[in-house]
């Protein structure tokens, strides 16, 4: 479904990322892991061309994001996200920002795309919400209202940048249930995320990065049980301390 | 003070009209009105586009809109309006500008308006390139990332929270262009500065003249605040506070 081959970026003459190969199939949950400024929102925001690579190719659902005849908006289009700072648009209302993408670049009608809004509102227990905006909701609200919105588009895969680090720590197992439940349905999911917790439930593979280097891509049985490299084992005991 | 005081004079007859003085201030104040409604409406316009323009990701384009800020916004603007009416149409190729020098109707009106409709175009530009800025980053690249086009991402999620945000020094902008207006008299448009000039000369009743002529300004201004005011209101986004992000 992904394949990222080859990576690599340089901001001027930084490299953020150094040659970083990896794929996910169809139906695999990717959690990407790593101390910060090691690449992995970098590397995320590759997939969907939200960050320009200079070297190296990804292809998603068979399509070459660095071949010019690409379109991106419509590749995008496919391709879920959901941000750290969840990004819904304030001017407009919850509904709004579930069904304007629909309408204006699926060219849905705005009765479908609202049904098809509120259905997934209804999914992640927002319901009561729909006429507000996302100023008047909690962290949690709108990141599940952001959640949905990505999910409205239909898309084949979902990336997640880091989903739950902007929230009150009480405020993170609602969104973190809501992407456990869609991983157990089946969707293709690459998750830059510290919540270990997630990846030890739903996670295929761990990706460990560091300074711009895939450094470990193991099975989440493999990474927790013995990480390879120093810099993972060192990285695991200083998040599961507490 | 040995000042001879008549509030009746602005029911008294213009020399050589037969009109009142009254009448004659409600015509300026009607031109005033004018200039200023017609400039805002292109600085609105142009302001947007070139401030927008200034925010996009592409050196001609952001070059060309710098460009345009920096020429307006650093000749001042009575200079600004004696080039347009003086200097421009001597640059026009020969018949247009035969028609713009003898036959182009309100031809003080057009100079004054397009000048200064240019003039805060260029202020305009700038805020809306503020307010464009302020907003995170992260809603362009959520609005890419819903599949918009980079056109549809300014139009959807960009401009309509830029310009929520940029109301208050809009506000100013649009209070400024009736004070601005003023200027139009150097180049003989017969609005509220040009007529109290002319009334003054003829009566002599400066304080009577100029006080009505502060009321009607200051009444301008003040309208134009408390519509903007409104705007602002009606405009609100529930829930959000600027900044907080």
């Amino acid at each position: 479904m992904i394949e990222i081959k080859n990576v690599s970026k340089w901001y001027g003459q930084f490299q953020v990322l150094t040659e970083c190969t990896t794929q996910v199939a169809k139906g695999e949950v990717i959690v990407v892991c790593g101390p910060s400024g090691s690449g992995k929102s970098t590397l995320i925001k590759c997939v969907n061309a939200l960050e320009p690579f200079q070297q190296g190719d990804v292809v998603v659902d068979g399509i070459s994001l660095s071949d010019p005849k690409t379109d991106l908006p419509k590749l995008r289009s496919r391709v879920g996200m959901v941000f750290q700072n969840f990004e819904l648009f304030p001017h407009m209302s919850i509904t709004e920002n579930l069904t304007i993408a629909q309408v204006k670049v699926l060219g849905r009608s705005s009765d479908e795309a609202r049904d098809v809004g509120l259905k997934l509102l209804d999914r992640v227990g927002l319901t009561a919400q729909a006429a507000k905006f996302p100023g008047q909701l909690s962290g949690g609200q709108q990141q599940r209202v952001a959640i949905a919105r990505a999910l409205s588009m239909n898309p084949i895969c979902m990336l997640f940048d880091e989903p739950t680090s902007a929230l009150d720590p009480e405020m993170v197992n609602e969104v973190l249930d809501v992407m456990v439940q869609l991983a157990k349905e089946g969707m293709t999911m690459m998750c830059v995320t510290h919540e270990m917790g997630f990846a030890r439930k739903v996670a295929s593979r761990v990706i460990f990065m560091d300074h711009g280097r895939i450094v470990e891509d193991d099975s989440k049985e493999a990474f927790f049980g013995s990480p390879r490299s120093e810099r993972a084992q060192l990285f695991l005991s200083k998040i599961l301390q507490h | 003070m040995n000042y001879h005081w008549n509030w009746g004079i602005f029911f008294d007859q213009v020399q050589n009209g037969d009109e009142t003085y009254l009448a004659w201030l409600i015509s300026a104040l009607g031109w005033t009105v004018a200039v200023s409604i017609t400039a805002w409406i292109m600085a609105l316009v142009l302001g947007a586009i070139i401030g927008t323009l200034r925010t996009v990701p592409h050196r001609g384009i952001s070059f060309f809109a710098n460009a345009w800020v920096e020429l307006f916004r650093n000749i001042p603007l009575l200079v600004q309006m004696f080039l347009w009416f003086f200097v421009v149409p001597e640059l026009l190729p020969k018949d247009l500008a035969l028609w713009v020098k003898q036959d182009m109707p309100a031809k003080e009106f057009v100079t004054a308006a397009i000048c200064l409709g240019l003039f805060t175009s260029s202020r305009i530009a700038e805020q809306t390139r503020a307010g464009i800025q302020s907003l995170p980053r992260g809603q362009t690249n959520a609005g890419l990332a819903m599949g918009f086009t980079r056109a549809q991402v300014y139009r959807y999620v960009l401009l309509p929270m830029a310009f929520r945000i940029i109301v208050p020094p809009l506000t100013s902008e649009l209070m400024n262009i009736f004070k601005n207006s003023s200027v139009a008299f150097a180049i003989g448009v017969l609005e509220l500065t040009f007529v109290s000039r002319q009334m003054q000369e003829d009566t002599s009743q400066g304080i009577e003249v100029y006080a009505a002529v502060t009321l009607l300004y200051f009444i301008c201004a003040f309208a134009a605040n408390r519509g903007m005011a409104l705007v602002e209101k009606r405009v609100q986004v529930p829930g959000y506070i600027a900044g907080a992000h």
